[in-house]
């Protein structure tokens, strides 16, 4: 009996893999067609790049600080407190700033377009859209899919330059390192084969956040608690994909020998 | 002569598993012609609507709508077919984030209006539209800010703004007051008088029924079981007709046992 729940559940997963691939193709066989919605596009933009902004901001900011005040300890036990810039800026660059700034959007953004788009299925906006002449898909889902999948990378490169700036004020609170010192010490630091790979995986990050966002929602079903559910999920799926996007990107980046 | 119909359904099956829903079932609505579909809930009237404007797909049977079958229009064809066909939704389907005048432009921009068409023309289509279900004054409120029945009115403005020939309406008065829906129901009425329109109304409501029908079509099995005159139907001596009536004489007679005491 439990065998047969287990291969169930097995299957049940399989399907939904199916549907969401199917999704994914739908997006790339009518996203590139006449007619584009520009203007809903540009909307999304602003949505998901600039009301994002203040929350990915802070969260930059504190990270960077807090990273850099709780390397200091180790650093100074090893004599190498003076790497602690290069450090910083390298952890922050090629990983962490990325997958944060990533999983706050799966949070923000992915149960916002969970809820928003069960809730107009729920409600029969969709079909509305359907009857006025719309194509739904293009109009809400294509638009939604390619402003996250550009403005991830541009949130991310944001969230770089501000916790970088919080490691500034870190690695000041207890020591004393010029502006341009720290600067000089970040850039040198890294290099192109940590900046290209870090922005790449975003926009992968990007398109999965708005892939399942809007896959949960346009499939919403069974009224305000499949809104919910579809918001909820919306949410694991999409951050728990951006860990498994996360860890193939390091494994390419490592093979290529990028790093 | 025979009056011409506008929508000739014949056969049509819809299943959902092991529901068969619809059952061979046919019907015509006339030009003109008010036409109410009544039946229990979960019986397939919305599914039979939103089969005819092409939201589900029939697994056999025929639609005609203004002479053309539909069965096998592509998005294309449907979009060009839906101009001529409007539907009222029973959640009335408002856009949350667009103001009443966004609302009303959304089928005009897909349907007809042109990107160079002018700002001024595309107001005044709207103006009319609001003007026509007395809504004019809430041309820039978001749909949040309206109540029920003025939500029910801005979705039939916006179903109106095309000049359908047939309006579809999935239970226009449900959710509503008694006097709400009893203006509504005469909204309908005057929409259809005043656009010519024919339509076909999915309806419980047995005062929305009694004003604003012309023939009533009782869809009970999957199939169109009976079909008549309001008025004929409410003295019908068939059982399964009579149950639909029954409540309602029921409320009137103790309202009249209420007035005599």
């Amino acid at each position: 009996m439990a065998g047969m729940f287990s291969i169930l559940r097995k299957s049940e997963f399989l399907v939904e893999v199916g549907h969401i691939a199917r999704f994914a193709a739908r997006f790339f066989s009518e996203g590139f067609q006449p007619r584009y919605e520009f203007r809903e596009f540009i909307r999304q933009c602003y949505w998901v790049g600039y009301k994002s902004l203040p929350l990915v901001g802070i969260t930059a900011f504190i990270m960077g600080l807090v990273l850099t005040i709780q390397s200091r300890p180790t650093l100074v036990e090893f004599g190498a407190e003076s790497m602690l810039p290069s450090m910083v800026a390298i952890s922050l660059v090629r990983e962490i700033s990325p997958v944060i700034t990533a999983l706050i959007c799966a949070g923000k953004i992915g149960s916002g377009m969970g809820a928003e788009l069960g809730s107009m299925r729920v409600t029969e906006q969709i079909d509305a859209m359907e009857v006025s002449g719309t194509n739904p898909f293009k109009y809400l889902i294509v638009t939604r899919i390619l402003a996250t999948t550009l403005m991830l990378p541009v949130l991310s490169s944001l969230s770089n330059a501000i916790a970088l700036y919080g490691g500034y004020l870190g690695v000041n609170i207890r020591g004393a390192v010029s502006w341009h010192l720290y600067w000089s010490q970040v850039f040198d630091a890294l290099s192109y084969g940590d900046l290209v790979p870090s922005l790449v995986k975003t926009f992968f990050f990007g398109f999965a956040i708005g892939l399942i966002g809007c896959y949960k929602g346009y499939y919403s079903t069974k009224g305000t608690e499949g809104v919910g559910r579809s918001a909820n999920s919306a949410v694991v799926v999409a951050s728990l994909l951006v860990f498994i996007i996360d860890l193939i990107a390091v494994q390419i980046t490592d093979l290529l020998n990028l790093t | 002569m025979e009056a011409r119909a506008v929508i000739d359904i014949d056969k049509l099956n819809k299943s959902f598993g092991d529901n068969h829903v619809l059952k061979d079932f046919s019907m015509k609505l006339y030009k003109g012609e008010n036409l109410v579909v009544l039946g229990k809930s979960g019986s397939g009237k919305s599914v039979l609507i939103k089969c005819i404007i092409g939201l589900m797909d029939p697994d056999s049977g025929t639609i005609k709508v203004l002479g053309e079958d539909i069965s096998d229009y592509d998005r294309q064809q449907l979009d060009k077919m839906r101009v001529k066909v409007g539907f009222l939704f029973q959640s009335n389907a408002l856009y949350d984030s667009m103001t009443v005048r966004e609302n009303l432009e959304f089928p005009l921009r897909r349907h007809w209006m042109k990107e160079t068409q002018e700002r001024s023309e595309v107001d005044a289509l709207v103006m009319d539209a609001l003007e026509d279900v007395g809504l004019a004054h809430t041309v820039d409120m978001m749909p949040a800010e309206l109540s029920g029945g003025m939500r029910k009115r801005i979705a039939l403005a916006r179903t109106l703004i095309l000049k359908p020939e047939i309006i579809l309406y999935d239970e226009p008065t449900t959710g509503l007051d008694p006097i709400t829906g009893r203006e509504i129901s005469e909204l309908i009425l005057e929409v259809q008088e005043k656009y010519n329109a024919s339509s076909i109304i999915i309806s419980h409501d047995m005062n929305c029924i009694s004003i604003t029908s012309n023939r009533v079509v009782m869809l009970i099995d999957g199939k169109c079981y009976e079909e008549g005159a309001f008025s004929e139907l409410r003295k019908s001596k068939d059982e399964k007709v009579r149950n639909f009536f029954i409540s309602d004489s029921s409320i009137k007679d103790k309202k009249d046992e209420n007035q005599t005491h």
